[in-house]
C-alpha cells in the first residue's frame, strides 16, 4: 500500500513529522518501506502559459514561445518540444531556478535568440514518467503561482508492505485508523453524502452463488462526459500512490479503492443483456480480460455475468467486452462483496495479481458496498457528470459473514502479556480500533468485531491488538522458569558431531551442497532410481531430489578443482531421498577425497590418495562405534565406482555404505586427471555404537609368532584374518596382516600375505607347544581352505 | 724414583692430550692397568728395604690417584664435547612446518547453528529433527494456514505432488514434537528449508532453526526476555533488541525481532538499508489454532515460538557478504571458519 503523506493528513493530523509517523506505524505493525519525496527538488518554477508561439528562425525544431508567468511580464523562451503551442498552461523554470541534479537556468541563447527560462517535461521534475513533450497543465492552472504549492509537491509518499492479515489498510481510510487509536486523536475522511437519485432505473442483479457474493451493491449513471478530464489533484494522488490516470470513471473507481479500500468496477451499460449475474463459471465458458488476455474460465471461477456471457473475472478483473471505452455514455457500477475463500488462490491460478484480488483474498469490508458507490458517485458527478439511479443492494443475509463475538478475560491479558493495563485504557484501545463492547462483567467484556478486521475472532487476537497499540517494546523482557529434568542421553548413541569431528581432525572440510540435483547426475550416480521430482523446480540444474550425497560433492569437487584447489577433502551430512514404496529420507554422512595423499609439504612425498586412505578414515568413523568389528568390507559392484576399487560396506547382514573410487568413465565425464575416492554411510547405522566394557589386562607375556603364507591372488585378506581369529582359539588375541607382496619370485596368480598372530593367556605364561598347536591349526586350516602354503 | 717423577709426567701429559675416549682408555691401561708402567712399579717394591717400602709405596699410589683423576676429568670433558657434538648434528630447523594432515573446519552455517543449539542447550532445549520432504499438513494445515491462505503466498512452496512439499519452515517439527510428546516442552528444530526463490539474497535451500517453549503461564515478556538474551549472547554485544509486530498464521501475537545495526550502530549504512535495525527472526506466541491441532489444551498451557535464518546470522556474524557463497563450497571460503 502506497499513499501520500498529504492524503493522510487530511483525514488524521497528529502532531508528528513524517518520519516519526512512518516510524511509530511500523512499530504498530504496518511497516514503512520506505518514506519518498513526490517530487525532485527544485524551485522556481511557476505555472506557465504559453501566449505566443513562433518557428525558431534558424532551427526546424526550435519554437520561440511568449510566456506569461513571470512576474515581471511575458517572457521569450526557446522551447524544443513538439507540443509547444500558444493557449497552453505549463511548468515555467524562470531565470536562477534550480531543477533536480543541481542544474540551474540561466539566461541563453539558442541559435541566436535569447531564451530566459525553460518549459518542463515531468520527468525533468522528477514527477512523473511523461518525456514525450512539455507537461500541459489543467486550464484553469492559475498563471505565475509557483508549481509546487500549485501541485502540493512538499509531500512524500509511504509505501507500507502490509502483512496478509491486514487487508482494513488496504485503504487511507484504514491506515488513518491506525494512526488515530495509535495517537489517540480523532479521524475525519471526506464527508460522505448520498447523492440523490435522478433517474428511476436499475438493473436486476441475482446472486447466485451463496457464500462466493453474499453482497453485491451497482447503479446506474447516464449520459456521462467520458471525456472529461480527471482533476489534477485526483491525478496525482493516483500517482503518488503508484496508479496511472486513464479515463475519469477508472480513475474514480480506483481513487476509491485506495481510500477506502472498495475494489469497484464500473461496467458499459449499453453492453449489458439484461440483468447482472453472479454465479460460478460453467464448462467452456471463455473471457476476454481487461488487460486482452483470452482465458478458458474454470469451473468453479466466480464471474459476473449478464444473461449470456460472463463478463468479469468477479474480483479479479474486468472484461474487456463489457469495459468502459472512450465511446461509453451510461454505466453500471459495481461495489460487490465477495468472500476471501471465493477469491484466494483464483487469481494466482490464471497467472493474475490485481489490487482487486489483492484485497478481495485478504477480505474486504462487508459493510463498506454502498459507502464506497456513493463515493465514487459524488466524484463521478464532479467529474464526468450524469444522471443517477437508485443505489440498488441485494444482499444474502444468510450467507454473510457471521459476527464475531470475542470475549476477553482480565486475566488472561496478563497472563498471555505479561502486563498489566487499565480497564479504561483496554477498552479505549479496542474501541478506537473499531470493535465494539457489548457486554462486562467481573471478569472481562464481550465485543463485536468490526467487518473490516478479518483477522480477529479470537481473544487471542484481542491480546494482539491491545499488545501491538500498548507497544511490544514496552512490554517487560524476562527469564520464564522451567522444572529442569535430565533427560536421558545413551551413552551408545555416537553423536554426529563426534562423526564430523573425526573427519575434521582428518583434514577434511565440512561441505554444504543442496538437496536437489540435476536429474543427469541423479541418473549416473544411481541410474537405477526414479528420484524425487520437483513439480515446481526453479531450474533444471535443481529438479530432482537427490538419492545419494555424492553428486553434490563431486560438483563441490569440480568447483574447487577449477579454482586451483587441488587437493580436495570434503565431507557432508544431510538427508538422501530413497523413493520406494513410501519416501525414505535417510540420514548420511559422504566424503570425498581427491589429489595428493599429503598435503604439499617439505617432507611428504607427491604420491596420490588412494583407497587405502579413505578406507582408514572410514575406519576412523566405524571406530568411534565402538564395535568397529562388527563391521565389514566386501568387495561390490557399483555403477558410479570402479569396477576393481569398491566395497560395500556391512554391519551383519545390513549394507550400511560403500566406499570406492569413482569409474574412470565417470571420472573422464566430470573432467577430473586423477582418480576420486568416495564413501557414503548410514549415519544412522553408525550411531549405533556400544558403551565401553572395560577386559581386565594380562599379567603374562605376550607371544607373536609370524606367519608368511603364499595364497590365489584372488583371495581376500581378510578372509585369511577370519579364518585365523576362527581357528587359533582364545589366546589368540591379534591378527595383523604386516605385508602384502606380489610379483617376482612368485607364482603369477599367488600372492604373499604375511600374518603377524599374537597370543597371550590371562592368567599364566603360554608355553611353546601350546602356541605351536595354535598355529599349526591355523596353517591347517588355511591350506584346507584357501591353499595356503608357508612361504 | 726419579723414575716415577717422569712416568707421572709423561702419563699426566698422554691424558691431557687424548683426543678421544678410546684413546684416553688406552692411556689409563698403558700406565694404571694390571700391566701398566704405573702399576709395574709397584711391583718393583719388593726390592726395596721394608723401612723404604711403605713410603715408596705410599708415593706410587699417590702418583696413581693423580693420574686416575686427570684421567676422570678429562673423560667427564670427553663425554660431554661428545655428547655437543652429537647434538649440534641432532639440531634441525624448528621453523620448518609440521607433518602430518591439517584440521579441517565446520562449514560455518554448521558451526553456526551448533552455537545456536548450545545457547538452548545450556537452558534446557532438546532439539528435535524432521523431514525435510513434508506433508502439507504439518508444514502448512496444522498450522493454522490452510489451502489458498494468503500466507501460502508468502512461501514460494517446492511442491513434490499436490499434498506433499518440501518443508518452507521447521515450524513443522514443532507439530510433530507436540503430537508425540505432551507438554512442558521446550525444543528446537535445527535443518534445511527451501523455498522457491533464488536471487542473490535468497537461496533456493537455507536454514533454520525453530524455537518452542510450552508451558502454563508463559507469556509474550518470556518470548522478548529468551529473544533478547539470546540475541546479546550470540552476538557477544549489549545490542539493542527490538519487537515489532508482525504477522504469521501460526503464532497470535506474532513479532519480528530486529537488532541495532552491527555495522553503523544504528546511524543506518548499507548492509540496514539506512534504517539502523537488521531483522533477525520472527516469532510469537503459540497460536490456540495450533494446540487444537495438536490437543494441547490452551487453556491450560501457553507457549511461544521463533524461527532463525541461520545464514543471515552466520553472514552477520562473520561478515559474509554474500549469501551464495556458503553453497559453493570453496576450500578458500570453508578454511577461513
Amino acid at each position: 500500500m502506497k499513499f501520500s503523506n498529504s492524503w493522510l493528513r487530511e483525514w488524521v493530523n497528529p502532531e508528528l513529522t513524517t518520519q516519526e509517523l512512518a516510524d511509530q506505524i511500523t512499530m504498530a505493525g504496518l511497516e514503512v518501506d520506505g518514506v519518498e519525496k513526490v517530487a525532485g527538488d527544485f524551485s522556481g518554477v511557476v505555472v506557465g502559459e504559453i501566449v505566443g508561439c513562433e518557428q525558431h528562425p534558424d532551427a526546424d525544431k526550435l519554437r520561440v514561445c511568449k510566456v506569461a508567468g513571470h512576474p515581471e511580464g511575458e517572457m521569450q523562451v526557446v522551447c524544443g518540444a513538439p507540443n509547444a503551442r500558444t493557449g497552453i498552461k505549463i511548468p515555467f523554470a524562470l531565470v536562477g531556478a534550480k531543477l533536480p541534479g543541481d542544474f540551474k537556468i540561466k539566461k541563453a541563447k539558442l541559435r541566436g535568440v535569447e531564451s530566459f527560462g525553460m518549459l518542463c517535461a515531468q520527468t525533468e521534475l522528477e514527477l512523473g514518467e511523461d518525456n514525450d513533450g512539455i507537461w500541459e497543465l489543467p486550464e484553469d492552472a492559475p498563471t505565475g503561482t509557483d508549481l509546487r504549492a500549485y501541485l502540493q509537491l512538499d509531500d512524500e509518499t509511504l509505501e507500507v508492505d502490509l502483512t496478509p492479515n491486514r487487508s482494513d489498510c488496504l485503504g487511507v481510510a484504514g491506515i488513518a485508523r491506525e494512526v488515530g487509536v495509535l495517537n489517540r486523536c480523532a479521524v475525519q475522511g471526506p464527508e460522505i453524502a448520498p447523492v440523490p437519485q435522478q433517474i428511476n432505473e436499475s438493473l436486476p442483479v441475482s446472486l447466485l452463488a451463496e457464500s462466493a457474493c453474499p453482497r453485491y451493491v451497482g447503479r446506474v449513471i447516464r449520459n456521462i462526459d467520458i471525456k472529461a478530464q480527471t482533476p489534477l489533484w485526483m491525478q496525482e494522488r493516483l500517482r503518488r500512490s503508484g496508479l496511472r490516470s486513464i479515463d475519469p470513471v477508472v480513475d474514480v473507481t480506483n481513487y476509491v479503492l485506495l481510500e477506502l479500500g472498495q475494489p469497484m468496477h464500473a461496467f458499459d451499460l449499453e453492453k449489458l443483456s439484461g440483468g447482472i449475474k453472479v454465479r460460478m463459471a460453467e464448462h467452456g465458458e471463455e473471457l476476454t480480460l481487461l488487460d486482452g488476455q483470452e482465458v478458458k474460465l474454470q469451473e468453479g471461477t466466480l464471474v459476473i455475468a449478464d444473461e449470456e456471457k460472463p463478463l468479469a473475472m468477479a474480483g479479479i478483473m474486468g472484461g474487456l467486452d463489457s469495459s468502459v471505452t472512450k465511446g461509453t455514455q451510461h454505466i453500471f457500477l459495481e461495489s460487490a462483496f465477495f468472500s476471501p475463500l471465493a477469491i484466494a488462490g483464483k487469481a494466482r491460478s490464471y497467472g493474475l495479481h490485481t489490487d482487486s484480488s489483492h484485497r478481495f483474498e485478504r477480505g474486504v469490508d462487508y459493510h463498506l458496498q454502498e459507502k464506497a458507490v456513493e463515493r465514487a458517485t459524488q466524484l463521478l458527478l464532479d467529474i464526468v457528470g450524469g444522471e443517477v439511479g437508485p443505489v440498488h443492494v441485494r444482499e444474502l443475509t444468510e450467507t454473510m459473514p457471521a459476527e464475531r463475538h470475542i470475549t476477553l478475560r482480565r486475566a488472561r491479558v496478563e497472563q498471555g502479556l505479561g502486563i498489566q493495563l487499565a480497564d479504561d485504557e483496554l477498552v479505549d484501545i479496542l474501541t478506537r480500533l473499531g470493535l465494539e463492547k457489548i457486554d462486562q462483567n467481573d471478569e472481562g467484556w464481550t465485543f463485536l468485531a468490526p467487518s473490516f478486521r478479518f483477522d480477529i475472532a479470537i481473544e487471542a487476537d484481542l491480546l494482539e491488538e491491545l499488545a501491538r497499540v500498548y507497544g511490544y517494546n514496552r512490554i517487560p523482557s524476562e527469564s520464564f522458569t522451567a522444572e529442569l529434568e535430565i533427560a536421558p542421553r545413551p551413552e551408545s548413541t555416537i553423536a554426529q558431531d563426534d562423526l564430523e569431528q573425526t573427519l575434521l581432525s582428518r583434514g577434511y572440510y565440512e561441505a554444504i551442497t543442496f538437496s536437489f540435483i540435476d536429474s543427469d547426475s541423479a541418473a549416473l550416480f544411481d541410474p537405477e532410481a526414479d528420484p524425487v521430482a520437483l513439480q515446481n523446480p526453479i531450474s533444471a540444474e535443481l529438479a530432482v531430489m537427490r538419492t545419494t550425497l555424492l553428486p553434490g560433492l563431486c560438483k563441490a569437487l569440480q568447483y574447487n578443482l577449477n579454482r586451483q584447489q587441488n587437493r580436495v577433502r570434503l565431507f557432508e551430512t544431510g538427508l538422501r531421498f530413497v523413493p520406494g514404496v513410501e519416501l525414505h529420507q535417510e540420514p548420511m554422512i559422504a566424503g570425498l577425497a581427491y589429489g595428493n595423499r599429503f598435503l604439499e609439504n617439505w617432507t611428504g612425498s607427491k604420491d596420490s590418495v588412494d583407497f587405502y586412505d579413505v578406507k582408514a578414515d572410514v575406519e576412523a568413523l566405524l571406530t568411534r562405534t565402538g564395535v568397529a568389528s562388527e563391521f565389514r568390507f566386501i568387495a561390490a559392484q557399483h555403477p558410479a565406482l570402479h569396477p576393481g576399487q569398491t566395497a560395500k560396506i556391512m554391519r551383519g547382514d545390513r549394507e550400511v555404505g560403500v566406499i570406492g573410487a569413482l569409474h574412470p568413465q565417470l571420472q573422464k565425464k566430470l573432467d577430473l586427471s586423477k582418480p576420486a575416492f568416495v564413501f557414503e554411510l548410514s549415519l544412522e547405522a553408525i550411531g549405533e555404537g556400544k558403551a565401553p566394557a572395560f577386559r581386565p589386562l594380562s599379567k603374562f607375556p605376550e607371544v607373536r609368532r609370524d606367519l608368511a603364507l603364499l595364497i590365489d591372488a584372488d583371495v581376500p585378506a581378510a578372509s585369511l584374518v577370519e579364518t585365523a581369529t576362527e581357528t587359533a582359539g582364545e589366546t589368540l588375541t591379534g591378527v595383523k596382516i604386516f605385508d602384502v607382496y606380489q610379483g617376482k619370485g612368485i607364482d603369477l596368480n599367488r600372492k604373499s600375505v604375511a600374518l603377524g598372530l599374537t597370543f597371550q593367556h590371562s592368567s599364566r605364561t603360554l608355553n611353546d607347544e601350546e602356541i605351536n598347536a595354535a598355529v599349526d591349526a591355523v596353517v591347517g586350516k588355511l591350506e584346507e581352505k584357501y591353499n595356503a602354503s608357508l612361504r | 724414583m726419579q723414575d716415577l717423577q717422569s712416568l707421572t709426567e709423561q702419563a699426566m701429559e698422554l691424558v691431557e692430550k687424548a683426543d678421544g675416549l678410546a684413546a684416553l682408555d688406552l692411556v689409563r691401561v698403558d700406565y694404571l692397568g694390571k700391566k701398566g708402567q704405573l702399576t709395574a712399579l709397584l711391583k718393583s717394591l719388593g726390592k726395596l728395604s721394608a723401612e723404604e717400602r711403605p713410603a715408596a709405596g705410599a708415593k706410587i699410589n699417590e702418583a696413581k690417584q693423580q693420574v686416575q683423576e686427570k684421567i676422570n676429568a678429562r673423560r667427564t670433558m670427553l663425554e660431554q664435547a661428545a655428547i655437543n657434538a652429537k647434538l649440534a648434528e641432532e639440531t634441525i630447523d624448528v621453523t620448518l612446518p609440521g607433518r602430518g594432515e591439517e584440521q579441517g573446519n565446520a562449514h560455518p552455517i554448521t558451526r553456526t547453528l551448533k552455537r545456536v543449539e548450545d545457547f538452548f542447550a545450556g537452558i534446557g532445549f532438546s532439539v528435535e529433527k524432521g523431514p525435510e520432504v513434508e506433508q502439507d499438513y504439518y508444514n502448512f494445515e496444522a498450522l493454522n494456514i490452510p489451502a489458498h491462505h494468503p500466507a501460502r503466498a508468502m512461501h514460494d512452496t517446492f511442491y513434490v505432488d499436490p499434498t506433499t512439499v518440501l518443508r518452507t519452515h521447521t515450524s513443522s517439527v514443532q507439530i510433530r514434537t507436540m503430537e508425540k510428546e505432551s507438554p512442558p516442552l521446550r525444543i528446537i528444530c535445527p535443518g534445511r528449508v527451501y523455498r522457491c526463490d533464488s536471487d542473490v539474497t535468497h537461496s533456493p535451500m537455507f536454514h533454520q532453526v525453530e524455537g518452542l517453549v510450552i508451558g502454563e503461564n508463559i507469556s509474550f515478556a518470556h518470548l522478548k526476555g529468551t529473544i533478547d538474551q539470546f540475541l546479546r549472547a550470540f552476538f557477544e554485544a549489549e545490542v539493542p533488541v527490538r519487537f515489532r509486530p508482525s504477522y504469521f498464521p501460526f503464532t497470535e501475537p506474532s513479532a519480528e525481532a530486529d537488532i541495532q545495526c552491527t555495522a553503523c550502530g544504528g546511524e543506518g549504512c548499507r548492509v540496514c538499508s539506512g534504517t539502523g535495525w537488521l531483522e533477525i527472526l520472527g516469532c510469537g506466541m503459540v497460536h490456540p489454532n495450533v494446540f487444537a491441532a495438536c490437543d494441547i489444551d490452551s487453556e491450560k498451557y501457553s507457549g511461544f515460538a521463533f524461527g532463525i535464518g541461520i545464514e543471515r546470522l552466520a553472514m552477520l556474524r562473520y561478515g559474509v557478504n554474500d549469501l551464495r557463497l556458503f553453497f559453493d563450497n570453496d576450500l578458500r571460503f570453508l578454511k577461513q571458519f
